[in-house]
């Protein structure tokens, strides 16, 4: 597909490799000619030194015959009026990164007015991920599938439980048969695990199941489920407004730790149910004072990543506390895997996953199904929700009869609403969606899962 | 340096090298000549080899911009090498040094040469030599882009050290597609170029081999007396072909995709034409007394210009007897070259409206000392990095053009005929003037001064830095300490 991205900063950066990557042919419209330069540099796009709400720069950029038009500059409203313009000329779909607040509420006015096909708010879909993680604080990270019947959960095996040196059958006939392990990140390394895949303590461990079974489960093997009842959110931008305001929905008590004055007003004026501190959160001593030993959840969403991985480091040290990081930049996520940080939340990667879903999504026409899409472990994996057409070349064969690809796994199927965790006998249906962890890329229709004959 | 990659695409070049040169060697097996064997060998063993080196893709996949240079550099000279060896093998050109030297010239599309005699070549080797204008034309690693899987940014600093002009710039976004199109506009044009030819009344070998080094404005001919022996309908048709050939291909692109406007709005084709318009006009006024009709002096002034300013070199007749200032535009006209994008060489004329467009703004600098002005190109402003990177490649090639005409002043012939042979050669456009001019030759220099011409071509087509970057100590300083150290560690 032809895609057009407007704005070459993180995200659009990391759009355009990851669009690239899948074969698009894309076009980086930025004002800067430095970072454009270094962008071209890096991936094979065509770059285009201009800004994005320029009628010619468009034109120049082949609007008329693109697909699909991403704005994601810096301003909601250069954003907005990209798309409007790109939708007025052309007949692409237009997604904008909006992010202020005020839009929010209008969200389904303005994306019917200006036509677009999708806003992202990568703050508020970054709080919804850390607020799902705070209601489920054993889990490093929560995907759900099948409108949330189905949820694909990464924890880590704590040192003495009852899975560690346990092989996967052995979970499945002594513990809990309901559910499947879809991939186990060991020492930096991914394995898609057989049944007889042994596991160990200190492997994050994904599991595909349903809400219902993981609350039992995780009890069996001795792990906390219960949902924090405080949680500390350091650094007070929009990232921890939104996320104040979804635990406070759900009763969690909010403290939120804010440097400059005038922002603490307003967020006290907006959150009324929410403690509004304002102080210096690299100040040991008011973390200490504000009851850091005993909080059970410490977010650390400040602007600074390096800031946000210390005071993770400390609140590890000293309490208990399910901790979150926010990292929005660096790109050695090989060191910050090795730091032991709990839960960390990429912004950028999910602003990413969000788009390339859709952009998967839209292959639909074309005869792609996929429903879903996330990207598990640095990249590394994938889960896909397929769904299955009448033609689809799965249907109707026993799973164990597939000629399903290396690497691969069928971990769900979603039969009308009813879930059913797969066995080698079950068979794929017209109807079905279908959910499958892979290690290959690049996945579009569920015809791809299986072995080229 | 990563060594494994480089020789990898070294690997693939020779391959495709030793595929095109089956070509040559079956036109000669038509003609039922001996020489053609010696194609089919080297060509076999090319190809072989290629495929041994380029067996298995190497782990290492880092490719920076200095391996992007470095690669083509070598690309180069690899072709070069190799390509000369059927003719010292099959005896139409027995001395390595003159065969190489033919073979570079061939292959950077100059069409200097150091044969007195074309007429005793046989058909494959003619062929050959043409053909090499043709691939060199358009440049080998771009071909090999549209057919090499790579990494877009390994693929880009290729692109970069072979593509002539001071931007590079892709059509669409996908490298692959761009030398793609590219590669398709060559050719189609190359085949309609040879059909109008062989409409025009000449015989198909020779218009096939016109064809070849007007496409890839090269300018090695067939016969002795160059384009003298055609009509005067192919004559003003080759004028033509080459100024089209000398045209940016990203406007042939632009009215495929039916961007009409956008296509004639180009300043650098606007001023290329114009450039050609005033030196047809002068040079044909200059040189009114030298003819009987208006119509041939213009013929032969709008040939020559055109066959010039692209750098291609063909000659309709012996321009030595111009008078001086008409042979001086000519000489400048060297300097200019073709449009960035082209398959001419030369400086570009982008360059040279970027340079002049500084000196401007440097004067008003004096007269108004706080004025700030951007220098714009096609209406677009000129990065000041691009702006450096004319300026530097400007100086080398004014440094390398003295350094090489010091060395090749010591073979004792006259000024002018020094001047014009580095000049030609440093541009890649062919013959020069005096002994080097349309009657003349390159044989007379000595070995020495043939390498320099050679390392001239090479330079002026891949304008200056890959050469450059190759043969620079510091390019090679960490590859020998590494390779010291390993010794020490032994």
């Amino acid at each position: 597909m032809r895609i057009i991205i407007v704005g070459g900063g993180k995200t659009g950066a990391a759009l355009a490799v990851a669009l690239t990557d899948e074969g698009h042919d894309v076009t980086v419209i930025e004002q800067d000619g430095d970072r454009l330069q270094s962008i071209c540099a890096n991936s094979d796009i065509l770059g285009i030194c201009g800004n994005g709400m320029n009628y010619s720069s468009l034109t120049e950029a082949d609007i008329k015959d693109a697909d699909i038009l991403i704005a994601v500059t810096g301003s909601d409203e250069q954003n907005l009026l990209c798309c409007l313009f790109a939708k007025k000329t052309g007949h692409c779909s237009t997604i904008a990164r909006v992010r202020n607040p005020i839009f929010l509420k209008e969200n389904m006015f303005i994306r019917e007015q200006i036509g677009l096909s999708m806003i992202i708010n990568p703050e508020l879909a970054a709080a919804t991920e850390m607020s799902r993680l705070l209601r489920f604080p054993s889990a490093i990270e929560i995907n759900t599938f099948a409108k949330g019947r189905l949820e694909q959960l990464t924890f880590k095996i704590p040192r003495g439980s009852v899975l560690d040196g346990k092989n996967l059958n052995h979970v499945r006939n002594k513990i809990e048969s309901n559910l499947l392990f879809c991939s186990v990140q060991r020492e930096g390394k991914f394995y898609i695990p057989s049944g007889n895949f042994e596991l160990r303590a200190g492997d994050k461990a994904s599991i595909i199941i349903e809400p219902m079974v993981a609350q039992k489960f995780f009890r069996k093997i001795g792990i906390e489920t219960h949902a924090v009842k405080s949680a500390m959110l350091v650094g007070g931008g929009t990232m921890a407004y939104y996320l104040a305001q979804q635990l406070l929905h759900f009763g969690i008590h909010v403290k939120i730790i804010e440097i400059d004055s005038a922002r603490c007003q307003e967020l006290a004026e907006k959150l009324p149910d929410a403690l509004v501190i304002q102080g210096d959160a690299t100040d040991k001593e008011l973390l200490l004072e504000e009851g850091l030993e005993t909080t059970q959840a410490f977010v650390a969403i400040t602007g600074f990543d390096e800031e946000n991985i210390l005071l993770s480091l400390y609140a590890r040290e000293i309490s208990d506390a399910k901790v979150i990081t926010k990292i929005n930049r660096i790109a050695f996520d090989s060191v910050i895997e090795k730091l032991e940080l709990d839960s960390v939340i990429y912004p950028r990667h999910i602003t990413a996953e969000y788009i390339l879903q859709y952009v998967r999504a839209k292959q639909n026409a074309v005869g792609n199904n996929v429903e879903n899409l996330y990207k598990l472990n640095e990249d590394e994996v994938e889960a896909l929700e397929f769904k299955i057409g009448e033609k689809a070349p799965v249907v109707g064969i026993p799973l164990q009869d597939l000629p399903l690809k290396d690497n691969l796994l069928v971990c769900g199927i979603n039969r009308q609403g009813k879930i059913r965790i797969p066995r080698g006998s079950d068979t794929i249906q017209p109807g079905d969606t279908v959910i499958v962890v892979t290690g290959q890329k690049k996945l579009d229709d569920v015809g791809d899962i299986l072995k080229k004959s | 340096m990563n060594f494994a990659v480089i020789f990898y695409v070294l690997g693939f070049v020779l391959r495709i090298e030793g595929l095109l040169m089956f070509i040559p060697a079956l036109v000669g097996a038509g003609y039922r000549e001996r020489e053609c064997i010696a194609f089919f060998a080297v060509g076999a063993l090319a190809f072989l080899l290629g495929l041994a080196i380029s067996f298995r893709r190497p782990k290492n996949q880092v490719f920076y911009a200095k391996e992007g240079f470095v690669c083509v550099a070598l690309s180069w000279i690899m072709i070069s090498v190799v390509g000369c060896l059927p003719f010292i093998w099959n005896g139409d050109i027995p001395n390595f040094t003159d065969a190489f030297f033919e073979m570079v010239s061939g292959f950077t599309t100059t069409g200097s040469s150091i044969l007195t005699d074309v007429g005793a070549l046989s058909h494959a080797s003619l062929f050959w030599r043409s053909f090499s204008h043709w691939i060199g034309g358009m440049g080998v690693l771009v071909f090999l882009l549209s057919v090499l899987p790579m990494s877009g940014g390994a693929a880009m600093n290729i692109m970069k050290a072979e593509s002539p002009g001071p931007q590079v710039g892709k059509m669409v976004p996908k490298l692959r597609e761009s030398s793609m199109i590219l590669y398709i506009i060559y050719t189609a044009m190359t085949i309609a170029e040879i059909i109008v030819y062989i409409i025009g009344g000449m015989p198909v070998f020779d218009a096939v081999t016109v064809g070849f080094g007007v496409a890839g404005t090269g300018g090695f001919s067939v016969r002795n007396s160059g384009l003298a022996e055609y009509s005067t309908f192919c004559q003003y048709a080759i004028g033509v072909f080459m100024i089209l050939f000398g045209v940016n291909f990203n406007v042939y692109y632009l009215l495929l995709a039916k961007k009409i406007k956008q296509a004639f709005s180009s300043e650098e084709v606007w001023s290329y034409l114009g450039i050609i318009a005033a030196a047809t006009l002068a040079i044909a006024l200059n040189t009114l007394h030298l003819f009987g009709t208006v119509e041939e002096t213009f013929r032969y002034a709008f040939v020559h210009v055109s066959s010039i300013i692209t750098t291609t070199g063909f000659t309709a007749m012996d321009y030595n007897l111009y008078p001086e200032i008409s042979k001086q535009i000519l000489i400048f006209l060297m300097f200019i070259g073709a449009c960035a994008g082209s398959t001419g060489g030369g400086m570009k004329v982008s360059r040279l409206i970027v340079l002049l467009k500084s000196v401007r703004n440097e004067l008003s600098r004096i007269i108004h000392p706080r004025t700030v002005k951007r220098i714009r190109l096609e209406g677009k402003v000129v990065e000041h990095e691009t702006l450096r990177s004319i300026n530097t490649y400007f100086v080398a090639l004014l440094a390398l053009y003295c350094v090489s005409l010091l060395i090749v002043s010591m073979d004792d012939f006259d000024a002018a005929t020094n001047l014009s042979a580095v000049a030609t050669t440093i541009n890649n456009v062919g013959p020069g003037i005096s002994l080097v001019g349309p009657t003349g030759n390159f044989s007379g220099f000595s070995d020495l001064s043939k390498y320099v011409f050679c390392f001239d071509m090479l330079a002026g087509r891949l304008e200056m830095f890959p050469m450059l970057v190759l043969f620079s100590p510091y390019t090679w300083h960490q590859a020998f300490k590494r390779k010291k150290k390993k010794l020490d560690e032994a």
